[in-house]
């Protein structure tokens, strides 16, 4: 026998549950109990990069928007910097960035929104340019493990045809189920997207 | 019942060197998701409609999935980890007092330091305080049931607590949770990102819960219950549960990897 490797295992998954918002976002749970509180807003007043409004819904297998889901979003600052020290860039840091927010859908209408800044474009360990995204993870009663997909910009359509994740997904058409699309409303930029649980629209989840 | 007894005795958790891999590009070890519950689980009814049908699209984890959000304790007050005080009005909440402590860990054995945990629950009687649980158990005016802690230097993290109590669901007609707490865990880097949840030795409703039961490997739903750890208690104070959560292991980093002038 040769020497055992002894790895340990991951600790499996369980759903968030209905109730996730008492933990994560309390006050829509109906109460408040910390002083500090993460929320869907990424920017201060002194975050570097153009504002954007991400504004989305979690689509179920029978077209019924989620509206006990949450997500979280992970996301370079505008020069394609993440604030971590594995991103080993020479992009500039941003300290008013985090990159990283989180969201409960509307218990009415199941809308999640983000207010954060478009991500600049990334290099990646090989030197390739990754086109502007920013991932998205989400949980719910009834998801079982967090599901990983990633957003990317419509307005941004040389990079996206020339982005290597893009670039793997097949069939081609499924590609699509990734861009968020940009209107601006009331002179604000929002980026629209639908992620699509279920049907011929299903949306392209990653196993990261 | 075995309870995180495989993680308990592995004699890497006490080693003083820790296992690094000696090369690599920074990204996490595959995950093995027969550790997990599938997504398409129909005794556990909601997942029908919310489950992915198409296959997951594997990618190598790039700057994007091993970097994550960091955390301080300026993002914490300091009851946030005192579920008993945190939102106490008129005096302590009703239960059994509790303290969970353990540690996060990767697959390699390692602590995972200075990493965010979360943790919610249900109240002594089973009654979350969420405006969508119509439960009849009673809120506790002195419990909100959640709090947050930054593992240490080690990986360690703990809380005091009261011990939350079984609740009906609407799955089968008769369908009860086992008392648990649930955790959302961050690691290092945002493949890492795990929502999971503790649950007690003993509870009798574990082997016939419809949502643990998905989980396809007996030791890893074993994982997932806590052993009373009695040398851990407060005489006289609070009983005390021990339960370690492990993430994604990880290769080396860019950092250690990086090649000279680059």
């Amino acid at each position: 026998m040769p020497q055992p490797l002894n790895y340990l295992k991951e600790t499996a998954s369980q759903t968030a549950g209905p109730y996730v918002h008492i933990g994560l976002i309390p006050a829509m749970a109906g109460f408040d109990i910390f002083e500090k509180n993460f929320s869907n807003v990424l920017v201060t007043p002194n975050t570097q990069g153009e504002r954007i409004t991400l504004e989305g819904k979690v689509i179920d297998g029978s077209g019924t928007p989620l509206r006990d889901v949450l997500l979280e979003i992970w996301q370079a600052n505008a020069v394609g910097r993440y604030n971590h020290p594995a991103d080993r860039s020479t992009s500039a840091p941003d300290e008013e960035f985090r990159g990283w927010g989180r969201a409960g859908s509307d218990f009415e209408s199941g809308l999640v929104t983000f207010e954060t800044i478009k991500p600049g474009a990334i290099i990646d360990k090989t030197g390739r340019k990754n086109a502007p995204h920013i991932d998205v993870w989400i949980v719910a009663r009834g998801i079982n493990i967090g599901l990983n997909t990633r957003l990317y910009f419509s307005d941004q359509e040389a990079a996206n045809a020339a982005d290597p994740v893009l670039n793997l997904v097949e069939p081609a058409v499924r590609r699509k189920t990734l861009i968020a699309k940009r209107t601006e409303r009331a002179g604000k930029v929002v980026y629209s997207f639908t992620i699509n649980l279920q049907g011929p629209e299903e949306t392209v989840f990653f196993d990261v | 019942m075995n309870v995180q007894a495989p993680a308990l005795r592995d004699p890497r958790l006490d080693r003083p060197e820790p296992l690094t891999p000696p090369l690599g590009d920074g990204g996490f070890f595959q995950r093995d998701r027969s550790m997990h519950p599938p997504a398409h689980a129909p005794g556990y009814k909601s997942s029908v409609l919310r489950s992915p049908r198409q296959a997951l699209l594997s990618l190598e984890n790039s700057v994007s999935e091993i970097t994550g959000p960091v955390f301080g304790h300026n993002d914490l007050g300091p009851l946030d980890n005192d579920l008993i005080r945190n939102y106490a009005k008129d005096g302590d909440p009703v239960g059994e007092r509790i303290i969970v402590h353990g540690r996060v860990l990767d697959e390699t054995g390692r602590g995972v330091p200075n990493t965010l945990v979360e943790f919610w629950q249900a109240n002594a009687g089973g009654r979350y305080r969420h405006r969508k649980d119509t439960y009849l158990a009673p809120i506790d005016p002195n419990f909100g049931g959640c709090g947050r802690a930054l593992t240490d230097d080690t990986g360690q993290y703990y809380f005091r607590t009261v011990k939350p109590g079984p609740y009906p669901w609407r799955n089968y007609v008769n369908s009860w949770r086992p008392a648990h707490i649930h955790f959302s865990v961050f690691g290092s880097g945002f493949a890492q990102r795990l929502i999971t949840r503790m649950y007690f030795e003993g509870d009798p409703l574990i082997p016939v819960c419809p949502i643990l039961t998905t989980i396809p490997d007996k030791d890893a739903l074993e994982r997932l219950v806590a052993p009373l750890d009695l040398n851990a208690s407060a005489p006289f104070d609070s009983l005390a549960y021990r339960f370690d959560i492990v993430l994604r292991g990880q290769r080396s980093t860019y950092f250690e990897n990086r090649t000279a002038g680059n």
